[in-house]
């Protein structure tokens, strides 16, 4: 599913590279370390988070993951929006915590 | 004898940089895909080097990442001017973390470094001495592990 259908369908504010949203999404992963996305995300990936430093930009675009939501209604970092502006990594935002928007992007991508 | 490197170069890392952090792992992944190494080892690659420069900025005052790549195999070799670490065995279990509050609220620090660098390369060395820095050798095979099982990269 391509990521800017996952955006229409949940709602999601899309805050960084917007011109990226062609980006195919294979599957999703879950976490705030960052260690642990960077060891077992896969290429693809939409990457849920509320981490919002700049750092999530890299880890994202080293795995080439799809693109990153960040939950409940947090704003990337001024550097972290730029970077990611910069490296064509689409940061989308939800009001929503991680187990619902989680729930509703396997409803849309594991039907 | 250690075959000789079709490509090698050195980077910086500065210490508690945190902005600049994943800067050196991107230019190594963008030069492992520009000479053609397979996607497989580049994604393994990027993580031991990211991983890499995460321990660095997080400990170190400075350090070096080299890159070497040869047809068999890509070594990485990180130098650091750190506080060394005084019990390699215990640093290298996942969950061991010696981090501070700050480094960990950003998601560091979980014990994780060490060992996924063991985890996606073939070979790990490391050698530290406590007040000096440390110093951690890794490569990650460009062919099949199984069919060499007594070839290591310091070897070959």
């Amino acid at each position: 599913m391509e990521l800017e259908t996952l955006v229409h369908e949940l709602d999601l504010k899309v805050a960084c590279a917007e011109g990226q949203l062609k980006k195919e999404v294979k599957g999703g992963y879950v976490g705030d370390l960052l260690s642990d996305v960077m060891a077992n995300s896969k290429e693809g990936d939409i990457w849920i988070t509320r981490q919002v430093h700049q750092n999530i930009v890299a880890v994202a675009s080293l795995k080439d993951l799809a693109g990153i939501i960040l939950i409940q209604g947090s704003e990337p970092a001024h550097d972290t929006a730029a970077k990611a502006n910069a490296e064509g990594i689409p940061i989308l935002v939800t009001d929503l915590p991680a187990f619902e928007i989680v729930g509703q992007i396997y409803k849309l991508i594991k039907p | 004898m250690r075959e000789s490197s079709k490509f090698e170069k050195s980077f910086d890392v500065e210490g508690g940089s945190f902005q600049k952090a994943g800067n050196v792992s991107g230019q190594i992944k963008s030069i492992l895909k520009d000479l053609g190494v397979p996607t497989d080892i580049v994604r393994k690659v990027a993580i031991i080097c990211y991983e890499s420069e995460i321990n660095i900025v997080s400990y170190a005052k400075k350090g070096t990442i080299t890159l070497a790549v040869t047809d068999n195999a890509v070594n990485i070799e990180t130098k650091d001017e750190g506080p060394g670490i005084p019990d390699i065995d215990l640093a290298m279990k996942e969950g061991y973390s010696t981090a501070t509050a700050a480094v960990r609220e950003m998601g560091f620090g979980a014990g994780m470094g060490l060992a996924n660098m063991k985890k996606y390369s073939d070979h790990l060395i490391i050698t530290s001495e406590v007040g000096v820095g440390t110093c951690v050798k890794m490569t990650v095979m460009n062919f099949p592990k199984l069919l060499h099982p007594d070839l290591t990269p310091f070897n070959i």
